[in-house]
């Protein structure tokens, strides 16, 4: 499998998610906004955290006419997988692609902390999705948060169908997995960090993985979703 | 064809959380304005459209705010159209 990092005007993220994929194996390449490739089958395509466009409007809501928006688009629609991480998440919300929206933080704050993220049940077990496949139920992740805009919001019947289809991935828990308000660091209703599109195939989620790639950064727990993906890859192949 | 000024308001749902309303009714409350009930804070967007007339001009420009100035899933908006003003 390979991966392909997209780069907005404004992302800040590529480099951190390359050197996160490439520590793991995956051959990855950037992607300019303005380019409208053709990605492969098995190819991931990854929308990095940053403050594109300047967060005018609105978060990711300019970053959405951008040409390559339309390639990501069919990628998606294919069945090519797509994970969104913080501005990536709000974009990929933003062009529809993922329900919900992602307001200011509860807090009027940019937190830039430690988190912990455990897989929402339903997802972990036989629906498991292709990037927490390799995780296991109940396991704790550390990963940091770093927004100031991850409020996760979507009314209630959109919240209930998410936890019906199991397609909520993470939930904000404390060290021990206990999912409590105290965890959540931005408001996000039911301690949403992360969702899953109606196919499985696109993630959207506020916490950085590519910063919890190296245990020289303070922890590797990130790179368990790069190899659920790498091993979904694997089996679909 | 004449141009019309728009003002559009755009505002959180009345059910979305807005956190940023309470800490500036929190502000009010701290300067003395204890009367103060609810505070709810939005952004204003000015468009000028060249359009056949108002209605077209509101047509195009509600199409605007559900396409791109507005987020349906938080926000709700309201827009005026304003008299044809001379082409800039």
């Amino acid at each position: 499998m390979r991966a392909a990092v997209v780069v907005f005007p404004g992302t800040w993220s590529d480099r951190d998610c390359l050197y996160a994929l490439g520590r793991m194996g995956i051959e990855a390449r950037r992607v300019w906004h303005r380019e409208t490739p053709a990605f492969a089958r098995d190819e991931l395509v990854v929308l990095p955290g940053g403050f594109s466009y300047g967060d005018y409007l609105r978060c990711g809501a300019i970053a959405r006419f951008s040409p390559v928006m339309q390639a990501v688009r069919t990628h998606a629609e294919a069945g090519g997988l797509v994970i969104g991480i913080c501005n990536g998440f709000q974009i990929l919300c933003e062009a529809g692609l993922l329900p919900g929206a992602l307001m200011r933080n509860a807090s009027l704050q940019f937190r830039c902390v430690p988190a912990h993220l455990v897989v929402a049940e339903g997802v972990a077990a036989e629906r498991a999705s292709p990037f927490t496949r390799a995780i296991a139920l109940r396991r704790v992740l550390a990963v940091p948060v770093s927004h100031g805009e991850g409020n996760y919001y979507a009314d209630a019947a959109t919240l209930d169908a998410l936890e019906r289809e199991g397609r909520v991935a993470f939930r904000y828990c404390d060290a021990e997995g206990r999912v409590t308000a105290e965890a959540n660091p931005n408001g996000s209703l039911r301690n949403i960090a992360g969702v899953l599109s109606v196919g499985r195939n696109v993630l959207g989620m506020m916490p950085h993985p590519e910063r919890a790639c190296d245990a020289l950064l303070g922890g590797e727990d990130g790179n368990a979703i790069w190899e659920s993906v790498r091993a979904s890859v694997r089996v679909a192949a | 064809m004449p141009e019309y000024l728009v003002r559009i308001d755009v505002i959180l749902r009345p059910l979305v959380n807005d956190p940023q309303g309470l800490a500036v009714r929190d502000g009010l409350h701290a300067l003395g304005f204890a009367d103060v009930a609810t505070v709810r804070v939005g952004k204003h967007i000015e468009v000028r459209v060249a359009a056949a007339d108002a209605a077209a001009a509101e047509q195009a420009v509600r199409a605007m705010c559900e396409q791109l100035l507005a987020n349906p899933v938080i926000e709700q908006f309201s827009l005026a159209v304003t008299e044809a003003v001379p082409a800039s």
